[in-house]
């Protein structure tokens, strides 16, 4: 599965954290990190993260 | 005859609604009427980047999934009336629709005020073209704003407003301080402060009497008589529930839509309430039905609401735990941001901060006989960052009530 955020359009609110921890953190300065290649498994729960992000920056790819 | 679940609104909770019955394996038709012209798209850039010029309308767009690919969207048409012992409803054209299953989500309109004036020059923020319309006042020169309602969506609106140089900009409000409803005294004098140093002008303990003006609004009329000059009014003053064609089904539409805790309507499992429009009891808390506005509800309602749908239409009456969302919201105002998790409403009378302090980035929580039910942080990132740190505890709360 393929991940993509769009960076531009994130805000920092950390929704998808909550939904994906095992795809999105944050750093310590409260900026996102993620996987962009997170195994097909982890589908639902990415899924749940583009949901809930306020900014809808969230894309599944493939 | 293929079944077919009608889908009564095209905003975002009809979104989720579409995209989570084809998730809980719904593979029957469904067919979503919504009144605006529009696919669905995300609301709160309105009162702020659609607003600020910074985000055109395509960047609101949702994307629906993939497995929603083959919903039928029937757009710039509303449902005018139900009758559910026939499981039918009518659309504006006359045109009949039949339904094996149906999911309410109609959502809200803006409340207007009923005072006398002109309508010329007054304003709501919920959809795209209300926002498109408030941007061309707003960004005319030299304009005096009043905003009436220091909600979140007034606060905003204020706060955006600031940030265009308009001339002035006043917020109304009868209650004593801005967002005092949900936040409580002590970061409703801390937002206080911080929109007044920005430039904001507040006039509070006062209603609004009417308008001025001939052809469209010059000023307005306080409850005082005080008359406070404008070019440009937004009303912000809360909203009401479209269920006006849910009527004379029996139902309790007296504040949306009245459901169980697994979000049926009026005892009928072959109907569902989603979004702001639903009256829900939350059994993380109280039991005692509410409806919510926050972004959140939609997308959490939606994803309960499908599966209890479709158990319903495969036969497969599965066991389903009650519905309890942990709430959440957020609001952006100037360089600030408001972060809440859990019900902060309910925790009024217990006030307290738990990091920081007001003038600078503060954390408070709200607390039911000594036990923490929401919190929440107005600040920068980092304080938004602690709220979530609670999100945890605010989770594994028992409920108050069962």
């Amino acid at each position: 599965m393929k991940v993509v955020v769009d960076m531009n359009k994130c805000q920092d609110h950390g929704q998808c954290v909550f939904a994906a921890p095992d795809v999105f953190s944050m750093d310590e300065t409260g900026h996102l990190l993620y996987v962009s290649d997170p195994d097909d498994a982890l589908r639902d729960q990415v899924e749940e993260a583009a949901d809930v992000c306020p900014l809808q920056a969230i894309r599944i790819e493939a | 005859m293929t079944a077919r679940i009608v889908v009564a609104g095209g905003s975002m909770g009809g979104l989720r609604a579409a995209e989570q019955l084809r998730a809980a394996g719904w593979t029957g038709a469904v067919t979503v009427v919504g009144d605006e012209p529009h696919m669905p798209y995300n609301r709160p850039p309105l009162s702020k980047e659609v607003l600020a010029g910074k985000a055109p309308f395509e960047s609101l767009a949702f994307t629906p999934k993939a497995a929603a690919a083959d919903v039928e969207w029937r757009l710039g048409t509303r449902v005018v009336s139900a009758r559910l012992a026939e499981r039918t409803v009518a659309l504006d054209d006359g045109s009949p629709l039949f339904y094996d299953g149906l999911v309410v989500a109609t959502g809200m309109r803006p409340r207007r005020l009923r005072c006398p004036g002109p309508l010329a020059g007054r304003h709501t923020v919920r959809t795209i073209a209300d926002a498109q319309g408030l941007r061309d006042e707003l960004t005319r020169p030299d304009v005096r704003v009043v905003v009436v309602g220091a909600g979140f969506i007034g606060c905003e609106v204020a706060a955006t407003a600031v940030v265009l140089g308009v001339r002035e900009v006043t917020v109304v409000d009868p209650l004593p301080l801005p967002m005092v409803g949900p936040l409580g005294e002590l970061l409703g004098r801390a937002l206080l402060k911080r929109h007044e140093e920005r430039g904001v002008r507040f006039a509070l303990g006062t209603g609004v009497a009417g308008f001025e003006g001939e052809d469209r609004v010059t000023g307005v009329v306080l409850s005082d008589g005080t008359v406070l000059p404008a070019d440009v009014v937004v009303e912000s003053v809360g909203s009401a529930a479209n269920v006006e064609w849910l009527e004379g089904n029996d139902l309790d539409l007296s504040d949306g839509v009245l459901t169980c805790g697994q979000l049926r309507v009026g005892g009928r499992p072959e109907v569902v309430a989603v979004g702001d429009v639903a009256r829900f009891p939350n059994a993380r808390y109280d039991g005692v039905p509410r409806r919510v506005e926050h972004w959140s509800i939609p997308t959490d309602t939606a994803r309960h609401a499908a599966k209890a749908l479709v158990a319903h239409l495969a036969g497969t009456e599965a066991e389903f735990g009650p519905f309890a969302p942990l709430p959440t919201f957020w609001s952006d105002q100037h360089e600030f941001r408001l972060q809440s998790f859990g019900a902060p409403a309910l925790g009024l009378d217990d006030v307290r901060v738990l990091d920081g302090d007001v003038e600078g980035d503060v954390l408070v929580g709200y607390h039911v006989g000594g036990r923490l039910v929401g919190v929440v942080a107005l600040g920068g990132q980092a304080a938004a960052m602690g709220a979530a740190r609670y999100r945890a505890q605010l989770l594994k709360q028992p409920a108050l009530t069962a």
